[in-house]
């Protein structure tokens, strides 16, 4: 018990600061904005794998970690969709996911985000489509943010949860005038 | 067959197949692939990979008479079973054993038509999920559990099917196959000198092993020797991805027994690996670091130095954790005995890998049938025989700590001021090579085939999940449901690498 007192006390606090939201990973302006005011950054998030080759996974692991610490953000993964406000989707989507991806879908509480992850979740990436392969996972269910890379670094995907809970800036600035 | 070193290749009729399975088995051998091809421009044939004590050997049968069809091998190596199966379902290849369950095949495809057995696939129809017929456990207060695809967690789908007795758990069947992209029909849409991306991403947490199988393979049927130095920094690359994943798996498998802090220390010390590989090799996850003749980037002494520095302080750091998780009586209540595999029952099923060596399957490509630079680098072999998750934590620590090892010794030793790749010159169409990288999981098999022009005719990646899914549900007999996710973790098997 010493040891690991010890331990916690020598490595202190490394959570570091996370990034501004990225308008240019903002894929469709949600209708509902007040989605944003009733969540504030309080925010509980499903991922579904849709058939990735788990690389992504892997960076979603990291947010996690106690360098990125999205639990202190008041962001937490949680284990239904019914408990969700957020989907993060890998992709492609595959066939054999096509059912259980609309279902969670479907079974996520209105309003609700999508942000769709890595190259194959924004376009197929190296597995495209094909007979298997349905490729992007806007093919399937309505995607707000798209986050590429393969994988994405952790602060990419950060930026692009960040984004989809943050009301579009453009779209702000130009309200008033209309 | 050309690609790895001591794999030999053995032709035999198809009405011999048994026979050859049955000298491989009595011989203290092992299945590790099983895959069928054609019908393309020759006949059905299919091949399998064995592991036999003194190296590796591939046997090749071709149909009789053109009939898809071959004597079934699954009650001499269990494993054959669900390979057997994935072939009928990609390949129309029937065999003589008795399960004929679609396995690869839920909805995707219509029966009838087989993705690598016709140039112009049929789009199929969209069909309402199929039910699977699962074996029945029947008796007094026998109730069934189901779970997935998708998991409670970031995982990757797959289904699982509990027969419990309370909380005991008596038969868990796994139903695969949900993510199923068709991988093996797009590496025929690909250009063989660009089949190395693909592969890569065949299973992302192995993308260095699959990358370098798919390589090695592509340069031994070429007859490319790489330059020494790209050798050494594939397997710099490869011990990198073997640290990542044990301090990822070590972390969760503290998690899921209970422990927070394990996994709140590992991910940080993960973290650390990760960036160093950035600085020095300009990847997190080093999947386009391997590419055909050699490696992408060469490292430079500041690299060099980022990557020596993060590797001592992991050892110190790893060993003070090992401490804690030694001394900590819940974590190790947690631990030993469960999710046992004892070595009859590994031997019998054909456990390879990691999960293998916890259960007296001494077998490490590094060190059995090593390639360049691995004979001259001399990998200590870890292996325990007690088969319980603690075994395979166990394991995960002694690797860690040799991986740490290694890579210090390929920075320290590696052959400096040479080209850190070479060219390939064109496959001729129709040669085959076979790349066998020992993964952090295990063996990973790239079997490739040549085409006209550039063109890939056949790929077949394997990954050892196929070895290993099926004793997961023997593993799991007689423990308790809500121990499940830790023996799972002490897998940690894939998905996508099986799946395909």
């Amino acid at each position: 018990m010493l040891k690991t007192l010890r331990q916690i006390a020598r490595v202190g606090i490394v959570t570091e600061t996370p990034p501004a939201p990225d308008e240019e990973l903002r894929v469709r302006e949600t209708l509902e904005r007040s989605i944003r005011q009733m969540l504030g950054r309080a925010l509980c998030i499903r991922q579904v794998d849709a058939g990735s080759c788990n690389g992504c996974e892997l960076e979603i692991h990291a947010l996690g970690n106690a360098l990125y610490n999205v639990e202190a953000l008041g962001i937490r993964f949680v284990a239904s969709p019914r408990h969700a406000d957020l989907l993060l989707v890998t992709g492609p989507v595959s066939r054999h996911m096509e059912v259980a991806l609309r279902r969670t879908y479907d079974a996520t509480p209105d309003p609700k985000l999508v942000v769709a992850v890595g190259d194959c979740g924004a376009c197929g990436g190296v597995f495209g489509e094909g007979y298997a392969s349905l490729g992007a996972v806007s093919n399937v269910i309505p995607v707000d943010v798209v986050v590429p890379g393969c994988p994405p670094t952790p602060t990419r995907l950060l930026q692009g949860i960040l984004t989809a809970i943050t009301a579009p800036r453009m779209a702000s600035a130009r309200t008033p005038g209309t | 067959m050309a690609g790895a070193p001591g794999l030999s290749t053995v032709t035999v009729e198809a009405s011999d197949w048994r026979d050859a399975a049955q000298d491989v088995a009595v011989s203290g051998g092992r299945l590790l692939a099983l895959w069928g091809t054609g019908p393309g421009t020759g006949p059905y044939t299919v091949r399998m990979i064995v592991l036999v004590p003194d190296g590796a050997a591939v046997f090749v049968a071709r149909a009789e008479h053109g009939k898809p069809a071959f004597p079934g091998i699954e009650d001499i190596f269990p494993a054959a079973s669900r390979m057997q199966r994935a072939m009928r379902d990609l390949n129309g290849i029937e065999t003589t054993d008795p399960d004929t369950r679609p396995w690869l095949r839920h909805a995707a495809w219509s029966p009838g038509t087989w993705p690598l057995a016709m140039r112009d696939l049929p789009c199929a129809p969209p069909q309402p999920v199929q039910n699977y017929d699962f074996v029945r456990v029947e008796g007094d207060g026998v109730h069934e559990i189901a779970v997935g695809p998708v998991h409670a967690g970031i995982i990757e789908p797959g289904h699982f099917r509990f027969s419990v007795v309370g909380e005991k758990v008596l038969r868990l069947e796994e139903r695969l196959g949900y993510v199923h992209k068709g991988i093996e029909r797009r590496f025929g849409e690909t250009p063989i000198r660009a089949g190395h991306r693909l592969a890569a991403r065949v299973s992302g947490d192995s993308a260095v092993a699959y990358a370098w199988a798919y390589c090695q393979a592509h340069e031994g049927m070429t007859g490319t020797r790489i330059p020494d130095r790209a050798a050494w920094l594939r397997a710099l690359a490869l011990e990198l991805e073997r640290i990542a994943n044990h301090l990822g798996d070590l972390g969760a498998l503290g998690n899921d027994a209970g422990f927070a802090f394990g996994l709140s220390q590992f991910l940080r010390l993960k973290e650390g690996v990760l960036r160093a590989s950035e600085r020095a090799l300009g990847q997190r996850y080093l999947n386009d670091f391997v590419v055909p003749g050699g490696v992408r980037t060469d490292l430079t002494r500041q690299g060099a130095a980022t990557l020596q520095e993060c590797t001592e302080s992991l050892g110190l750091e790893v060993r003070r954790l090992r401490d804690i998780y030694d001394e900590h009586s819940g974590v190790r209540d947690r631990f030993l005995g469960t999710g046992t595999v004892m070595p009859e029952l590994a031997t019998r099923l054909g456990l390879i890998g990691l999960a293998g060596r916890a259960s007296g399957c001494a077998f490490d490509l590094r060190c059995d049938l090593p390639c360049e630079p691995y004979a001259a680098l001399a990998p200590r072999k870890c292996g325990s025989t007690d088969g319980d998750v603690l075994a395979r934590v166990a394991i995960r620590f002694d690797e860690l700590l040799e991986s740490l090892r290694l890579v210090q010794v390929i920075l320290a030793h590696m052959p400096p001021d040479d080209p850190i790749a070479t060219l390939v010159p064109d496959a001729a169409d129709g040669t085959v090579g076979i790349g066998l990288i020992e993964g952090w999981r295990g063996p990973v098999a790239v079997a490739l085939e040549a085409g006209p022009e550039g063109t890939i005719r056949r790929c077949h990646p394997h990954d050892p999940s196929c070895n290993n899914w099926p004793v997961l549900e023997h593993a799991i007999i007689g423990n308790i449901v809500p121990d499940f996710p830790l023996i799972n973790k002490s897998f940690n098997l894939s998905y996508s690498g099986h799946d395909l």
